[in-house]
């Protein structure tokens, strides 16, 4: 609906349809999928069409031009290849494939009001028209409906008779007769004469038939065209004559609806009935979830309070108190789950985009990969799964780019001509594990670590495991790539991958055997509002490091630490140097333990600033915490990420680790001043704005 | 009374706009997703008037006009169909199965209650 009327909330239902372009873009695509494997079924087709046909009726009604006529072609195409006018050969298959990328692209340029080329896909359109053509009764071509007539005759008014008999389909397809001499009535001066010569006695009345036939003369200054409108619906349903009687010598063109076109046999085929029961499911904005995942979360530090205040408490005195407050952590648990379980979604939305991938950059690069999936529809946090994409295409690119041999180095090496690519997800251990594994090359070690040493990135004369070498490649600007490809090698390489995965609470490794092929593992949380979290204090203050940050703790002896001029101390662990980070001089804590001999180094890793020793006073234990924007609640401190709730109602930051070796080098003495407060406020902010934190 | 109309659409922006329009003009406006959805949704409650797609995922158009026409406590009331202007056939399989009348998308919230208005006053 293009109209601009007053309070019409046109922008809230473009944003619906394009969060609903989203969904029917990946139904076609997984369909297609489908569909050019050979495993699709009846229905496969008929939901390819739907999807395109969805998109250019929403498309119409936000007046996005270039989309409705694009979609329409392509609509036409598919259509007549569901009634098997057009066979599903292998080159309309890839006709297929290319109009659904291009429509994919127009549906984004609509979204983003980009301009698109005038000639944009012009090339897919005319081969589209093309096969249209070919087939015996090709639809027909794109009928723009012309402008509505404008309602007045210039050449005044006119009287028309008309005759007007409905059948009883008429009404059994409940069109009133009386509504349409309402109608007629709106036109201009009516006069009605009813024949009621056909009504039979009361007992032998059908009490859905038409006995009642009518003739109007109808003064109007409308043309025609107007009263036959009125009588739209029901042409094929009664006699209609319409004459115009004002001129005598002249008989107007005469509609005769008498002799209705042979009806149109039932030849729509019921839908076949689907096996099985669709899920039923509602639509939710994502704020709401949020808020609920939100207030969960205060439910479950105030639940995680009254079950330390309940430790306190003689077990005896209030037993069903303490049962109580049992019950309540169970359900504040269940609840949880349940909660985030509404924010997880199957993988299988990024999964059934990666055959695409593989099928066009095989075809590219001249090789034979098929891609084989399985686990879509393991669930897991949307926001992850949105930031999936791109580290999972960029592995997938570099499987078959650097992994998989072109079809004669894979028969030389004694293997199909068809490499294989598995990509599989599935839950293991409260986290999500996926796997990107191929039957390529491998990695080859000597000349991994041969340019890692090139490079500086390994010591000379280091002598490094078969395990930490393959890991090599996920160090910054390292490509094995001998010759720098437009497929993976723009410039980005692993480390790009491992940093996005790291940005999402994940860890990727990498498994190889040279000739045999290689496997990475990506390992990442189910939600991003709880992070597994080391409780560790320094001085008063509590914090919270991220769990997956950490390599390891230890007490260290005063032999490995060493001053380094202007560096201040570093740790000599395993004959690496690490740099110590005090924390206590970070965020101006005071009566922490200053001496790491004295307190907890732990180790922690960060791809911008590799590994770093942490020094604080105690380890206070691991825990589940969540998270709680500091952006939301205050303004951001540089070096910390988040903060929680811990379970004595105490706030406590989450650090971020990425960004302590830098602050902790910065000595003005004005800008340390001023963080102590910032901390404090922060702790403040975060308490005020939740409930029941003390 | 409020008159009552059944908006059945699988897009969500399509039932949207019409539900919209038609609440905003005081209508009640009940809404489901596909024809299987609005068989069970009709055979809990009446309603003046149906507006339905076409193409839909279980049971499309068609087949829900033919199964509310067959039998059930609906069959006397009113159907409209939503089409594109490249569906002529359709419109005639609607009519055929016992469609009141269609609605051509792109339309405008005008058109729309203009139409409501003369199947069901």
């Amino acid at each position: 609906m293009s109209s601009e009327s007053e309070g019409y909330p046109l922008a809230q239902f473009r944003k619906t349809f394009f969060e609903e372009c989203a969904e029917l873009l990946d139904a076609l695509q997984s369909n297609l999928e489908l569909l050019s494997n050979g495993s699709g079924d009846g229905e496969t087709m008929h939901a390819i069409f739907r999807s395109v046909h969805s998109i250019k009726g929403g498309a119409g009604a936000f007046s996005l031009g270039a989309l409705v006529a694009f979609s329409h072609v392509f609509e036409s195409l598919l259509d007549a290849m569901r009634e098997h006018k057009i066979s599903v050969a292998p080159e309309v298959m890839q006709l297929v494939l290319r109009a659904s990328d291009a429509l994919a692209d127009i549906v984004a340029a609509a979204r983003n009001e980009q301009p698109l080329a005038a000639d944009f896909a012009a090339d897919i359109v005319a081969a589209m028209e093309e096969v249209l053509l070919g087939a015996a009764d090709a639809p027909a071509p794109v009928s723009q409906p012309g402008p509505v007539a404008p309602g007045v005759d210039l050449s005044g008014e006119r009287r028309y008779r008309i005759a007007f008999t409905p059948h009883s389909e008429m009404l059994q397809k409940a069109n009133e007769p009386l509504l349409l001499i309402r109608q007629l009535r709106k036109l201009g001066g009516l006069v009605a004469r009813v024949d009621s010569s056909r009504v039979p006695p009361l007992d032998v009345i059908e009490p859905e038939a038409a006995y009642l036939s009518w003739v109007f003369e109808l003064d109007t200054g409308v043309p025609q065209s107007a009263i036959h409108e009125v009588f739209e619906f029901v042409e094929d349903d009664c006699d209609l004559k319409i004459e115009d009687i004002s001129i005598r010598a002249v008989v107007a063109p005469v509609a005769d609806a008498a002799n209705p076109v042979a009806a149109v046999a039932e030849k729509t085929p019921d839908a076949p009935v689907a096996a099985l029961t669709p899920t039923q499911s509602i639509r939710v904005d994502v704020d709401k979830v949020d808020r609920l995942v939100n207030l969960v979360g205060e439910l479950v530090i105030t639940q995680a309070m009254l079950t330390e205040q309940g430790t306190l408490l003689p077990v005896d005195h209030y037993p069903a108190l303490i049962q109580g407050i049992e019950a309540l952590a169970q359900s504040a648990r269940e609840l949880q789950e349940s909660v985030m379980a509404i924010r997880a979604q199957p993988v299988k939305s990024v999964f059934a985009r990666m055959p695409r991938i593989v099928r066009d950059l095989a075809a590219t690069l001249g090789k034979e990969v098929r891609i084989v999936t399985a686990g879509e529809m393991t669930e897991i946090d949307k926001t992850v799964i949105e930031q999936l994409s791109d580290p999972l295409t960029h592995m997938i690119r570099n499987a078959l780019d650097h992994g998989i041999e072109g079809p004669d180095a894979r028969i030389a090496a004694g293997k199909p001509r068809q490499g294989t690519i598995h990509l599989s997800a599935a839950q293991r251990s409260g986290r999500i594990v996926i796997e990107v594994s191929d039957d390529g090359r491998g990695l080859n070690r000597e000349k991994v670590l041969a340019k890692a040493q090139d490079r500086g990135l390994v010591a000379a004369g280091a002598i490094l495991s078969d395990e930490e070498i393959d890991n090599l490649i996920f160090l910054p600007a390292f490509s094995t790539a001998d010759v720098v490809s437009n497929i993976s090698g723009r410039g980005v390489g692993m480390d790009v991958v491992k940093r996005n995965v790291q940005s999402l609470g994940g860890r990727i490794t990498v498994q190889s055997r040279f000739g045999a092929g290689s496997r990475f593992t990506l390992s990442l949380p189910l939600t991003l509002a709880v992070v597994d979290g080391m409780v560790v204090s320094i001085g008063k203050e509590t914090f919270i490091i991220p769990l997956t940050a950490i390599i390891e703790s230890l007490r260290p002896q005063a032999a490995d630490i060493h001053p380094v001029v202007g560096r201040g101390e570093v740790l000599a662990l395993r004959g690496e140097y690490l740099p110590l980070t005090h924390l206590h001089k970070c965020f101006a804590i005071e009566g922490a333990i200053t001496d790491p001999c004295r307190g907890i180094v732990i180790i922690v890793e960060s791809e911008s600033a590799g590994r770093v020793g942490v020094i604080v006073d105690e380890l206070l234990g691991q825990q589940q915490v969540v998270v709680k924007s500091l952006e939301a609640n205050y303004d951001p401190v540089d070096g910390i990420s988040g903060a929680t709730i811990l379970g004595n109602g105490r706030v406590a930051l989450i650090l971020d680790i990425a960004r302590l070796r830098e602050i902790d080098g910065r000595t003005d003495a004005e800008w340390r001043a001023d963080r102590q407060p910032k901390i404090q406020h922060a702790a403040v902010n975060v308490r005020e704005e939740t409930p029941h934190a003390a | 009374m409020a008159k009552r109309i059944l908006t059945v659409d699988d897009s969500k922006t399509m039932r949207d706009m019409v539900s919209f329009t038609l609440k905003k003009a005081g209508y009640e406006v009940g809404e489901a997703e596909d024809g299987k959805v609005a068989l069970t949704v009709l055979a809990g409650a009446k309603f003046d008037l149906i507006i339905t797609d076409l193409n839909m995922p279980n049971m499309d158009g068609i087949s829900l006009i033919k199964n509310v026409r067959a039998a059930s406590q609906h069959r006397a009331v009113p159907i409209l169909i939503l089409t594109t202007e490249s569906d002529s056939t359709k419109k005639a399989d609607g009519k055929a199965a016992g469609a009141t009348g269609w609605l051509v998308k792109p339309f405008s919230p005008e058109k729309l209650l203009e139409l409501v208005q003369r199947v069901c006053p």
